[in-house]
C-alpha cells in the first residue's frame, strides 16, 4: 500500500499535497488539548485542529475518489509510509513554545488563504468545491494567528523574542510552499491550480505588513529547505506517522 | 460526579427556627425553589460551599482532558480523531463556564488554579487512572460521562444561579459524550477477538473507580445533609450509584460485556441490581495523592500554566500598550 | 507580575432574528480578543451570527430584589449532535 512507486495524477497529485497539510498540521495542533496556556486558546487551538481535520477527511476523499484503487480517505491517511506523504516540511516541525506553533500556523495560513482563493477558480468542480468551504475556515484562522503574531512580537521583551525566535527558525520552511517541481506544473497545466510562485508576492506583501507591525524582523537567510511535497521529509514525520498510524498497523483491517 | 466529599463546615443541620432572620428569609427562598444570584446575600457556608464544589467540578474538567487527550493523536479514523479532539475541547468549555460560574462568588480564575496547583483543592479521583489502550477511550465516554450525567441533570435546577445556568449548557453539550463511547464501546464488542478483549479489559478496569465517582455512602454525613438543605446537591451518593448500576449493568450486558462485580445480582424487590463495594481504601489513596498518575497530571497542568505565562503576559502588555496609544491619540 | 486578562460578558444573537441574549463568560486581554474568544468558545455549534462582549466590570446591574461569516465551520460537525450516533432500541435512553 505504499503507493509512492505509481505515478500519480495530477488531480491525486493535488488533493494529497493539499489533504496532507490539513492532515499534519491538524495533527500537531491536537497535541497542544490540554496543555495551551490559556483555556480560551486551547478552545480555539482545537477549532482550527478540528477545521484542518475536516478539511482532510475532503481533500483525502477526493484523492481517494480521483485515484479510484479502492482507497478510502482513513487508508491514505492511516496507511501510507513517509515517502507517499506529500505534506511540506513546515507543518511537520515540532510545536515548540506557544509562540512557534502560532508561527508556523501564521506562516501557512498566510500561503493557505490565497492557495484556496485561487484554487475556488479550478477546472475541476470538486476541487473549487472544497477550496470555497475551506477557505472560510482559513480566513479565520489568518486572522487570528496574524493578530497573535502582532500582539507576542508587540508584547514584552521576552514574548517578542520569542517570536522572533520562532520566526528566525521557521522561516527556512516557509519557502517550499513557492518552488514549483514538475508536478506543480503538470498541476498548473491541468487547469487545477497555480504555479506555485505566483502566489509568492502576496504572501510576502501579507507576511511583511503584519510582521512590521509585530515589530519583528524579516530574516534575511530566504534559503529553503524543501522535499516534503515531494516525499522526502525531515526526521520529525516518521514519528508523527508512528503515533498517528498504531492502532490501524498493530491491528490491520479492524473496524474502528 | 465531578465533586466528591465536598465539606459545608456545618457542624449539624440546623432548623429554621434556629436561624436568625436573614438567614431564615434565605433558607425559605431556597425552600420555595428560588434561585440565589450572585449580588444577593447568602450565608458565608453557602458561598464557601459552593466556591469548593464548582472549582473542584472546573479542576475536574480541565484535568479530565489529560486522560482521554492522550488518544486524540492516536485515535484510528480520521472521524474517530475529530470526534475525541471535539469531546476533549467541550471538557475545556465546560470547565471555563464553571470557573466563571465560581468566579461570581468572590474568587478569580487564577485564584483557583493556584488552589489546584497546590494540591490544596480537588478534582475527581478518576482522572488519576491511566487510559491504557483506546477501548479506555470508549470506557470513559461510556461509564465516567455516564455517572457524571447521573449528577449534572440534577443540578441544572440547582440553587445558585450561575451554577445551575452553566449546567444547562454543560449537559446540553454532553448529550453526545456517552453515547460516543459507547458507540466505540459497540464497534469492538462486534471486531475482532483482540478488541473484544480490549473492550473487557477496559470494563474490567474502569467499572470500579466509576462507581467510586459517587464517593463513599453519605448517608450519616452532616455536610451532605447542609448541601441537600441549600439544593446544591439533590441526591445521595448510594442513591445516584444505584442507579447507575441500574442503568449501565443491561447496557454492558447488550455489548456481550461481563461487569467485574461477583455480587452483582438483580434484586426483584428492590426492583434493580445488589452488587458489591469499591475498593474505598484505595479511593482515599488516590484523593490522597497516591493513585497511579496523580503526579503526572497535576505536574501537566503545572506546566501548560507556567510554561504560558510568557504568552498570556505577553497579550496583557499588547492589550496596555494599545489602550495607552488610543489614549494618546485621543488626547 | 500578576496578569490575569480581565472577565467578560459575551452576548449572542441567535439565527432566528432575536436578541441578543447572554450566554456566559470568559478571560480576554482586550475587546477584540474577548470577540475572537467568544466566537471560538461560544459558537461551537453554530449558536450565533452576532457576538457582543462587554468588560464585566462595565456591567450596571439593578439592586439585587428581596423577591422576586465566522460561524458556517461549526455546520460540518455533525458528531457534536447526540442524534449523530445510533444507539439500538433495545439499550433504552442515553
Amino acid at each position: 500500500m505504499a503507493g509512492h512507486a505509481v505515478q500519480t495524477a495530477p488531480l491525486v497529485e493535488l488533493a494529497l499535497r493539499m489533504g496532507d497539510n490539513c492532515l499534519i498540521l491538524g495533527h500537531r495542533n491536537s497535541e497542544w488539548c490540554g496543555h495551551s496556556p490559556a483555556l480560551e486558546e486551547d478552545i480555539a487551538l482545537a477549532n482550527m485542529a478540528l477545521d484542518l481535520i475536516g478539511q482532510t477527511q475532503l481533500w483525502l476523499g477526493l484523492a481517494a475518489e480521483a485515484e479510484g484503487r479502492g482507497r478510502s480517505a482513513d487508508d491514505l491517511a492511516y496507511l501510507r509510509d513517509v515517502p507517499a506523504f506529500r505534506n511540506l516540511l513546515l507543518v511537520e516541525q515540532p510545536n515548540g513554545d506557544f509562540g512557534r506553533t502560532i508561527m508556523r500556523q501564521f506562516l501557512f495560513d498566510s500561503w493557505h488563504l490565497p492557495m484556496l482563493r485561487a484554487l475556488q477558480g479550478a477546472s475541476d468542480e470538486r476541487v473549487a468545491e472544497i477550496a470555497e468551504k475551506a477557505s472560510k475556515e482559513v480566513a479565520y484562522h489568518l486572522e487570528r494567528s496574524g493578530d497573535l503574531v502582532i500582539r507576542l512580537g508587540d508584547g514584552t521583551e521576552e514574548s517578542h523574542r520569542r517570536m522572533q525566535a520562532a520566526l528566525d527558525l521557521l522561516w527556512s520552511y516557509a519557502g517550499e510552499m513557492f518552488a514549483g517541481d514538475a508536478r506543480d506544473a503538470e498541476i498548473a497545466a491541468a487547469g487545477l491550480a497555480p504555479e506555485p510562485d505566483s502566489l509568492r508576492p502576496v504572501w510576502r506583501s501579507h507576511v511583511e505588513a503584519v510582521l512590521a507591525e509585530a515589530t519583528l524582523a524579516v530574516p534575511q537567510n530566504d534559503y529553503a529547505q524543501k522535499g516534503g511535497k515531494s516525499g522526502r521529509h525531515s526526521e520529525h514525520l516518521g514519528f508523527i506517522l508512528a503515533e498517528m498510524q498504531f492502532l490501524q498497523r498493530a491491528y490491520p483491517g479492524a473496524a474502528w | 460526579m465531578y465533586a466528591q466529599l465536598v465539606k459545608t463546615d456545618a457542624a449539624r443541620l440546623r432548623t429554621l427556627d434556629e436561624m436568625d432572620p436573614q438567614e431564615r428569609a434565605f433558607q425559605e427562598r431556597i425552600d420555595a425553589g428560588e434561585k440565589i444570584e450572585p449580588k444577593e446575600w447568602m450565608p458565608e457556608g453557602y458561598r464557601k460551599t459552593l466556591v469548593r464544589q464548582i472549582s473542584q467540578h472546573a479542576h475536574s474538567e480541565i484535568v479530565g482532558q489529560l486522560p482521554e487527550g492522550n488518544w486524540i493523536t492516536r485515535a484510528p479514523t480520521l472521524e474517530r480523531k475529530a470526534i475525541l479532539l471535539a469531546k476533549v475541547q467541550d471538557e475545556a468549555g465546560h470547565g471555563l463556564y464553571l470557573y466563571c460560574a465560581a468566579e461570581t462568588l468572590g474568587i478569580s480564575r487564577d485564584e483557583m488554579y493556584a488552589q489546584l496547583h497546590s494540591g490544596k483543592a480537588k478534582y475527581s479521583s478518576i482522572f488519576n487512572y491511566p487510559t491504557l489502550s483506546w477501548a479506555d477511550i470508549g470506557a470513559i465516554g461510556w461509564l465516567v460521562d455516564g455517572a457524571a450525567i447521573m449528577n449534572q441533570v440534577p443540578l441544572q435546577r440547582c440553587s445558585y444561579g450561575p451554577y445551575a445556568r452553566a449546567m444547562v449548557r454543560i449537559c446540553k453539550e454532553e448529550s453526545f459524550h456517552q453515547r460516543q463511547g459507547f458507540h466505540i464501546m459497540s464497534v469492538l464488542a462486534k471486531g475482532s477477538d483482540a478488541q473484544k478483549a480490549m473492550a473487557q479489559d477496559a470494563l474490567d478496569r474502569w467499572w470500579w473507580p466509576s462507581l467510586m465517582m459517587f464517593g463513599p455512602s453519605d448517608d450519616a454525613s452532616v455536610h451532605s445533609a447542609q448541601s441537600m438543605a441549600w439544593n446544591i446537591k439533590q441526591d445521595s451518593n448510594d442513591a445516584l450509584r444505584q442507579k447507575f448500576v441500574d442503568q449501565t449493568v443491561p447496557q454492558a450486558r447488550f455489548l456481550g460485556l461481563t461487569v467485574p462485580d461477583p455480587d452483582l445480582a438483580w434484586n426483584e424487590e428492590k426492583g434493580g441490581f445488589d452488587f458489591g463495594q469499591p475498593d474505598w481504601d484505595e479511593f482515599y489513596a488516590v484523593i490522597a495523592g497516591n493513585g497511579p498518575c496523580n503526579r503526572e497530571r497535576l505536574q501537566a497542568r503545572k506546566d501548560a500554566w507556567d510554561e504560558g505565562a510568557w504568552f498570556r503576559e505577553g497579550l496583557s502588555a499588547h492589550a496596555r500598550k494599545k489602550a495607552d496609544r488610543r489614549m494618546a491619540q485621543a488626547a | 507580575m500578576s496578569s490575569e486578562w480581565p472577565l467578560w460578558e459575551v452576548f449572542i444573537r441567535g439565527q432566528h432574528g432575536l436578541n441578543h441574549r447572554h450566554v456566559g463568560s470568559l478571560h480576554a486581554p482586550d475587546a477584540e480578543m474577548a470577540i475572537h474568544h467568544a466566537r471560538d468558545v461560544y459558537t461551537r455549534r453554530n449558536e450565533g451570527v452576532s457576538i457582543w462582549v462587554v468588560r464585566s466590570a462595565d456591567i450596571v446591574a439593578s439592586a439585587p430584589s428581596k423577591k422576586g461569516p465566522l460561524f458556517d465551520p461549526a455546520n460540518s460537525k455533525v458528531y457534536r449532535h447526540p442524534t449523530f450516533f445510533d444507539i439500538p432500541d433495545e439499550v433504552g435512553h442515553m
